[in-house]
């Protein structure tokens, strides 16, 4: 079984977020991480590699650094790297990402596509169905839970209250929840034979059937208006004491912080 | 020169910080407070590859060399002196002395398994007469066929009844040096669950409690004759060997208590308020916070510096015993400080620091005093 993991390297939003004036993210200004519903995709992956003994690809898009990330994924265990920079393909949005990526796709191997829900700079959740779409391959997104039976796959999609059981047969795109499970973390000598990894390292001529005006910025539909970072509440503190109680403690709360 | 690290050491490090924020930091004050060997961490570092750093991947190890097993130490022990040594012990004190004297018979037998992190290890020199003096042994190993009947006992021995396998010396001899009689010692791989070998007292500790401090009782304990490490009389120059090596470990975690004394000062110096203002904004706060972050940098240097030694020189004994001299002393100083400007705060179980000043206190005494590591750098001046 061959099974390509899109992942994509995001700002580490716990340190806060920084904006350039012209409303984009200052990425360089950022520390970076894997994305979380990617890594969960990642795992689940290298899940299928010790269940099954499958060959597990990661693919990112992104400026020469990204393939920092690919390297954090083959120290975690996958097998081989690729990625895909070049000037012409910056300023991506959802539609021009996903058709970069279903570009390289489609000079790969694969059974399955994971990728994640959504990333934690972007929060569209679109990338995953729209590759599914380029590839004219099935999807299910939001997988909380996933097994292989045969030549299918089984996920459990996440739905509000429930979840709906469904059954897709590979090739086929996942999209993955981070709480799909807990991602391992890399190991030492992992990290050491991933630094000596070659990284495969594809441009705009690489990309299989993908028209130029659906590359880049000038491929880009989507216009950002406005950018902001929400207002940050604090932590807050849970009381679960019985309501009369309760009463007492947060007025007593108040008057200790001079409210009331 | 070049002081920046590489790509694989930055990766390494970050892979162990987040184990020890995740893993390690939340239970650190609860294993301080019980006592309790953080079985379940240790089980976690051994499935990550962390028991075995710098043992080649043949036997089982992960294949890095000792810088990145150096910075394992170092941000376990960031937040918690305890789960540092476990690691420390176990790779410098008992996987090194098997990978570097070890026949390979005994490597596949006994190195795999501790490099993998199926089996921890540990370390008996130390005896209540002979603790720097190491000529002071008197446990005794004598020949009885082709076993080796092992007879005295061993104390305040880190990992002691959580071990697997351990690295023993004792006496087998005399034999005459210099125009005098010297014992002569050996040293042997024992295993836990061999007849005539059990456990004393756990000794009680002022810091590194969760570590599992035991004394070893050997009662006629019969040890194959293959079992012995090294060749016979060669128990002395592996037992300094492994030291030398051990130090560098140590010092690691007195660097790492010391980095996490100080972050921990930074951040509650900046929250604190007297009159008015955090007092972070007092100079004397500032001066002390310099003084220390420039002291703790000086160890990170030497601590490095001598694991770089060990990767690449053959003796490495004297880089090793002023990183370990230094570290220890560095640590013992900015915790002590790091208490003093958390004031009566800091004097509670309920800061990190109050634990970190107890856990310094250990690396200026155990695997060679300072005064120890004065003499040997000294001799190294001097001969």
């Amino acid at each position: 079984m061959k099974v390509v993991v899109c992942i994509k390297q995001v700002p580490d939003t716990k340190g806060g977020v920084k904006f350039n004036p012209d409303g984009t993210l200052d990425r360089a200004a950022m520390m970076t991480i894997m994305n979380p519903d990617d890594k969960a995709g990642l795992e689940a992956a290298l899940r299928l590699k010790d269940q099954y003994g499958a060959e597990v690809t990661v693919l990112t898009m992104g400026l020469p650094k990204a393939e920092d990330v690919l390297r954090e994924a083959i120290a975690m265990g996958a097998d081989k790297g690729v990625l895909v920079t070049d000037r012409v393909l910056g300023g991506a949005d959802t539609w021009a990402t996903s058709q970069t990526l279903a570009g390289a796709l489609r000079n790969m191997e694969y059974d399955l596509i994971i990728t994640g829900r959504q990333a934690i700079d972007g929060d569209t959740a679109q990338v995953g169905p729209q590759i599914s779409e380029h590839l004219n391959i099935p999807v299910i997104s939001y997988a909380q839970k996933l097994t292989i039976e045969g030549d299918s796959v089984v996920v459990e999609r996440q739905y509000d209250d429930r979840y709906h059981v469904l059954k897709a047969k590979m090739p086929c795109l996942i999209t993955a929840l981070a709480e799909l499970n807990e991602p391992r973390y890399m190991t030492p000598g992992g990290i050491f034979d991933a630094c000596k990894a070659e990284i495969t390292v594809w441009g705009r001529a690489d990309l299989k059937d993908v028209e130029d005006s659906n590359l880049g910025l000038k491929g880009s539909p989507t216009q950002i208006a406005k950018a902001s970072d929400k207002v940050r509440k604090g932590a807050g503190e849970k009381v679960t004491l019985d309501p009369g109680e309760s009463v007492d403690y947060i007025v007593g709360k108040l008057k200790e912080k001079h409210v009331i | 020169m070049d002081f920046t690290l590489r790509k694989e050491h930055e990766m390494a490090r970050s892979l162990f910080r987040e184990f020890a924020e995740k893993e390690v930091k939340p239970l650190a004050q609860e294993v301080d407070e019980t006592e309790v060997f953080p079985r379940g961490t240790v089980d976690k570092m051994a499935k990550n590859g962390f028991l075995g750093i710098p043992i080649p991947k043949e036997y089982g190890g992960q294949g890095c060399d000792p810088l990145t097993y150096v910075m394992c130490v170092e941000e376990l022990s960031k937040v918690c002196g305890t789960t540092g040594v476990i690691v420390s012990a176990h790779t410098s004190l008992c996987c090194d002395p098997i990978m570097t004297f070890g026949t390979e018979e005994q490597k596949q037998k006994y190195l795999v398994p501790l490099a993998k992190g199926e089996k921890l290890g540990a370390f008996g020199l130390t005896e209540p007469g002979a603790g720097t003096d190491a000529q002071g042994q008197q446990t005794k190993a004598v020949l009885d066929g082709n076993e080796y009947v092992i007879n005295g006992s061993k104390i305040f021995i880190t990992n002691g009844k959580e071990a697997d396998i351990y690295v023993i010396f004792a006496v087998t001899g005399m034999i005459e040096k210099r125009g005098r009689m010297m014992k002569e010692i050996s040293a042997f791989i024992v295993e836990k669950g061999t007849p005539g070998f059990t456990f004393g007292t756990k000794e009680k500790k002022m810091g590194i409690r969760g570590s599992s401090t035991y004394e070893l009782i050997f009662t006629d304990c019969r040890v194959p004759q293959e079992n012995m490490l090294g060749k016979l009389g060669q128990g002395f120059k592996i037992a300094m060997h492994t030291l030398d090596g051990g130090r560098i470990g140590i010092a690691a975690q007195a660097l790492g208590i010391a980095e996490g004394a100080l972050e921990r000062t930074i951040a509650y110096t900046k929250e604190r308020k007297q009159f008015g203002k955090s007092i972070a904004a007092q100079q004397n706060t500032q001066f002390q916070l310099a003084d220390m972050a420039t002291k703790v940098q000086a160890a990170q240097l030497l601590v490095y510096k001598a694991a770089m030694a060990k990767a690449n020189q053959k003796e490495y004994g004297f880089e090793a015993a002023q990183a370990k001299l230094y570290a220890a002393e560095v640590a013992m100083e900015v915790t002590t400080k790091a208490v003093q400007l958390h004031g009566g705060y800091g004097y509670t179980r309920e800061y990190d620091v109050e634990r970190m000043m107890r856990d310094a206190k250990i690396t200026e005494i155990y695997e060679g005093t300072s005064e120890v590591q004065r003499m040997v750098i000294s001799a190294a001046l001097l001969k």
